[in-house]
């Protein structure tokens, strides 16, 4: 267990730290299952912070013995990204709003999915450190993220219904491959490559330009699922105060392909054109013909052929298209888009109607390429979503942020995984040798040293070490630009609200 | 955001007085000159009057909100409303505009009609804010008075009563409503020149309904709203404001118990009010000298509305209802009155499947309940929960799989509700067409009182000639006993002619 160590030992660093599981790891386990089932928490945090300092070696796996998850992320390896690679601080921040702890994090709901399935929700934590006590001590394969409570999630049960009300979370979209898979040709269900990941780009272009220039919001922060699909999270303060029947008219505003795969046309909309999907299109028009007609082929088959004419308006032009395609069954899709605007301006079809025409071909433009939101999850304050940066189960790809205005350059299959990314850190520690060995095992002494490592001005943290460095610099600087409204914002509400005050005997 | 606090001060201009020394100081109250017709009612009375104006203003307020309710209720359309409304309020609550006298707000006539309207608000306010439900009907109804008043006002003084209201509406100055005119037509519907409007940039969230049909143009957290949409903005502003501030009443309520002059009149306001929308009170639904026992419910299913008959045969076929079936059902049974022991006998037959143990354990519980037998205090001595009353059936929105209460007019496809009522011998071309006309329209109660009608049209037309039954008799059925009880009636007495000398 190369990694397994705890980040946090540099107090005790001279002790002799085993480097195999401990004699008392059974009883650790017995104490760990208990903490799980019991709901109360009283004396938490103090207990289990305990728990911890007492320890001599790190919290081990719940089962006490490593069991693998699905794609061989093993408990252990779990274990150690959580303990050297996991941004906690910056993930605190983030959601904090500020360095001081407040009650937007004390009072917000994690929810631990555990290595043996098992779903644990209404986690909450007072501060960044008992909350990286605790992810370390269950080291859950996931987490999530919740909205912030009036009360402290750990006292729900003390108080009586209708207390604890959620006040504000972070507005969220979610993207998923999955709906697309009526239009893509190259992957299935929970596959990707290159040629589909065009959708998710795509799409977040569109979701994120619509949400910055008609709603305002500026701190979006796009987040790569770890497996096929991307969330948003809009972090500004308006955002996470809105109530959901606000998140429901954003949802619906941005909502253009309604129904299933089995009522038809799916876009229906209103001339003229909305704004907002002049705009879309304007985004989507380029992609439609490199993405849909080039990378995919879309029109390749009978079938889709098929689908294609029943969204054309016009009867006798459909005819003639549908011959001429029968004629030559190879024909890509590109000279088939071509083909309608070429064969309409034949004038063979007496009864064509140019602008329905035009209309058509802007709704087809839409409905395969404009971005298929999950809309249930942004309706919902109370829905939970996926932490950034935890490990995908799956893949074992970290969820790191992608950069709207790099949107295009980010490729899901280049995404660090957990394997490589300690594997990078074995690297760097084997070419920049410490400079003073310490007494214990050479296959520690990398991840002990490198906490008063002291070459430069200050200690270099392991996710500097690998290339994670780039997409941790990225959240870190998102999130000093929302920390600086926060503070302005702060004190402006500082400023004029002790005048306020409700006044109970006012109706 | 919305500019909650009209009273927020500047940060600049607060008042520095300690707040001890405050305490103390003089209330000084804002003197209420009333300069317009219309008031959002942000500022509470603060003058003095007497009890018994404090009671006949709110009596008189009240008699028009529950007309306005039972308006609303029968699925009147706004021109019936208005006509049935206007000579109500001008006997109870009149509002005269500025013009209406020549010395303008002046006048000492206006001024005590305004204080009236202010006053009767708030004292209404007091007596609904106790429940849920009661400030939810408060709410509505009284919207429905303030849209009423506000599309009946003067256009001029509709604006100024606008522009005093300090919302936060920010006028489109003319350069940029140019800049932007070509994205302003195609964001708003239905508009055909942009200099026709007026625009305001408000914040989206106050046209959240708007940004949802994507019929407004949005840039930058500011959706640009013409003129025209003024009316649904200040209704929203003013439920909004309404909403909010019986909320906080509510709260403040339970100061008012050591007054032991105003409790009463607000508890038996409240009452009143109550009394509009369930018009079902306790005799209401039984029936005298009909025998009402476990065993005869079948023969009486004949009587029963569309949506408990099609309870009780989904009973017959599956001996079984899920839960807000069975509730549903049990309180109809309760308010025809099938007495407890009865009620029990009959669920206890209807659940073939079931063993005595089963029944006992999970299904007797909830029929004492309803009939308070058992629970907690205001349950056993409001003697379990009244039967609902169509409004409350039709409120229901999500009628789930394999359930069958709720309203069929309103929870089934129409092909399905044309197939039941076929089922259950209607099938009249005429009748059949006109259900599916009402439907259409959302007109649920309509549909139901057709089918009575046609299914009742010998008896009633009997009725009608003997003069035995008025008008008031037969007015539209909105709770499923009285469904119950008309139908037995008109049906006892078609058997039995010569009994009617009542």
């Amino acid at each position: 267990m190369p990694h397994s160590v705890s980040a946090d030992s540099s107090h005790r660093d001279e002790e002799d730290l085993p480097d195999a599981p401990s004699g008392g790891e059974k009883d650790v386990a017995g104490v760990k299952l208990e903490d799980m089932f019991d709901d109360e928490d009283e004396d938490f945090p103090a207990s289990n912070a305990q728990d911890m300092k007492m320890e001599s070696s790190p919290a081990p796996s719940p089962a006490g013995a490593p069991t693998a998850t699905p794609a061989g992320v093993d408990t252990d390896v779990m274990l150690a990204f959580y303990q050297r690679l996991f941004p906690f601080r910056y993930l605190f921040q983030w959601l904090n709003h500020g360095v001081v702890p407040t009650k937007d994090f004390g009072n917000r709901e994690f929810a631990l999915t555990l290595q043996n399935d098992a779903y644990l929700r209404y986690q909450s934590y007072p501060t960044a450190d008992l909350f990286r006590k605790d992810i370390l001590k269950m080291n859950p394969s996931r987490f999530e993220i919740g909205p912030v409570y009036s009360a402290n999630p750990r006292d729900r049960k003390t108080l009586r219904g209708g207390q604890m009300k959620p006040i504000s979370k972070e507005l969220v979209f979610d993207i998923d491959m999955t709906d697309y898979d009526d239009i893509r040709t190259c992957c299935q269900k929970a596959n990707i490559c290159h040629k589909c990941w065009a959708f998710v780009t795509m799409a977040i272009k569109v979701i994120d330009s619509a949400l910055r220039e008609d709603f305002g919001f500026e701190h979006i922060l796009w987040v790569y699922s770890g497996r096929r699909g991307a969330h948003a999270w809009v972090c500004d303060a308006r955002a996470r105060s809105l109530p959901d029947d606000r998140r429901r008219a954003i949802a619906g505003y941005l909502e253009i392909l309604r129904g299933g795969s089995q009522s038809g046309k799916r876009v229906n909309i209103r001339r003229p054109l909305h704004p907002h999907i002049t705009r879309s299109l304007d985004i989507l028009k380029n992609h439609f013909a490199q993405t849909t007609l080039k990378d995919q082929d879309t029109f390749a088959s009978g079938e889709q052929v098929e689908k294609l004419l029943g969204l054309l308006p016009d009867k006798s032009l459909n005819e003639s298209l549908r011959r001429k395609w029968e004629a030559s069954p190879d024909r890509p899709s590109t000279s088939k888009w071509a083909d309608i605007d070429a064969l309409a301006k034949t004038g063979k079809s007496s009864t064509l109607n140019t602008s329905a025409l035009r209309d058509a071909k802007q709704d087809i433009v839409l409905e395969y390429t404009y971005p298929r939101l999950d809309a249930e999850v942004s309706k919902k304050m109370i829905h939970l979503l996926k932490s950034p940066f935890v490990i995908h189960p799956g893949t074992g790809r970290i969820c790191v942020p992608i950069d709207p205005l790099k949107a295009e350059e980010f490729d899901p299959l280049t995404v660090p995984t957990v394997m490589e990314l300690l594997g990078e850190i074995d690297a760097y520690d084997a070419k920049h040798p410490p400079a003073v060995a310490p007494e214990g095992g050479a296959d520690i002494e990398g991840s002990v040293q490198n906490d008063q490592d002291t070459k430069g001005a200050r200690k270099l943290q392991d996710y500097e070490k690998t290339s994670l460095k780039p997409y941790v610099d990225f959240f870190r600087s998102f999130i000093a630009n929302l920390l600086k409204e926060e503070r302005a914002g702060k004190r402006e509400r500082e400023e004029t609200a002790p005048a306020v005050k409700a006044d109970p005997m006012e109706f | 955001m919305i500019r909650q606090d009209a009273n927020r001060i500047d940060p600049k201009r607060r008042a520095t007085i300690d707040h001890k020394k405050r305490q103390f100081a003089t209330p000084t109250y804002k003197q209420q000159d009333y300069p317009h017709r219309l008031n959002l009612y942000d500022t509470p009375p603060t003058a003095e009057i007497t009890l018994e104006q404090f009671e006949q203003w709110a009596i008189d307020r009240l008699k028009v909100l529950a007309e306005i309710e039972a308006c609303s209720y029968r699925n009147k359309s706004p021109a019936e409303t208005e006509a049935h409304i206007t000579p109500l309020l001008q006997k109870y609550l009149p509002l005269s505009s500025n013009t209406a006298s020549p010395n303008g707000a002046a006048d000492p006539r206006l001024k005590n009609e305004r204080q009236k309207d202010h006053y009767s608000h708030f004292i209404l306010r007091l007596a609904f804010s106790a429940t849920e439900d009661l400030r939810r009907r408060f709410a509505r109804a009284e919207t429905m008075l303030f849209r009423f008043r506000f599309q009946k006002d003067d256009s001029r003084e509709r604006r100024a009563f606008i522009e005093s209201l300090n919302l936060d509406w920010e006028p489109v100055s003319e350069d940029e409503r140019n800049q932007i005119a070509e994205h302003l037509v195609s964001a708003t519907p239905g508009l055909r020149r942009v200099d026709e409007e007026t625009w305001y940039k408000v914040d989206w969230e106050k046209v959240a309904e708007l940004v949802e049909r994507r019929s407004v143009f949005m840039r930058r957290g500011k959706a640009y709203v013409p003129g025209r949409e003024q009316l649904s903005m200040i209704m929203a502003e003013f439920t909004a404001r309404l909403e909010r501030s019986l909320e906080l009443t509510s709260r403040a309520l339970p100061r008012l118990d050591e007054d032991d002059r105003l409790t009463p009149i607000l508890n038996h306001l409240s009452k009143n009010f109550g009394s509009a929308e369930s018009v079902y009170s306790e005799a209401e639904g039984h029936v005298d000298g009909a025998a009402i026992t476990a065993s005869s419910i079948d023969s009486l299913a004949q009587h029963f509305p569309l949506c408990m008959r099609n309870l009780h045969m989904n009973l017959r076929k599956n001996n079984h209802l899920k839960h807000f079936g069975r509730l549903q059902y049990t309180l109809f049974l309760k308010g025809i009155g099938l007495s407890l022991e009865e009620c029990i006998l009959f669920w206890r037959q209807s659940f073939k499947g079931k063993t005595d143990d089963e029944f006992n354990s999970q299904y007797k519980y909830n029929i004492r309940h309803a009939y308070g037998d058992v629970g907690g205090d205001v349950n056993r001595r409001g003697r379990g929960y009244p039967p609902y009353s169509c409004q409350k059936i039709l409120g229901d929105n999500n009628v789930g799989v394999g359930q069958a209460h709720g309203c069929p007019y309103r929870h089934f496809s129409v092909d399905n509700l044309v197939g039941l009522l076929q089922g259950t011998g209607v099938h009249d071309k005429e009748v059949l067409r006109g259900v599916r006309e009402d439907v259409g329209k959302q007109r649920y109660h309509i549909a139901c009182n057709r089918v009575f009608e046609w299914s009742h049209k010998t008896e009633i037309k009997k009725v009608k000639e003997d003069g035995t039954w008025s008008q008031a008799d037969l007015d539209t059925i909105v709770h499923p006993n009285t469904y119950f009880k008309r139908s037995y009636l008109l049906k006892s007495l078609a058997k039995a002619p010569p009994r009617g000398e009542a």
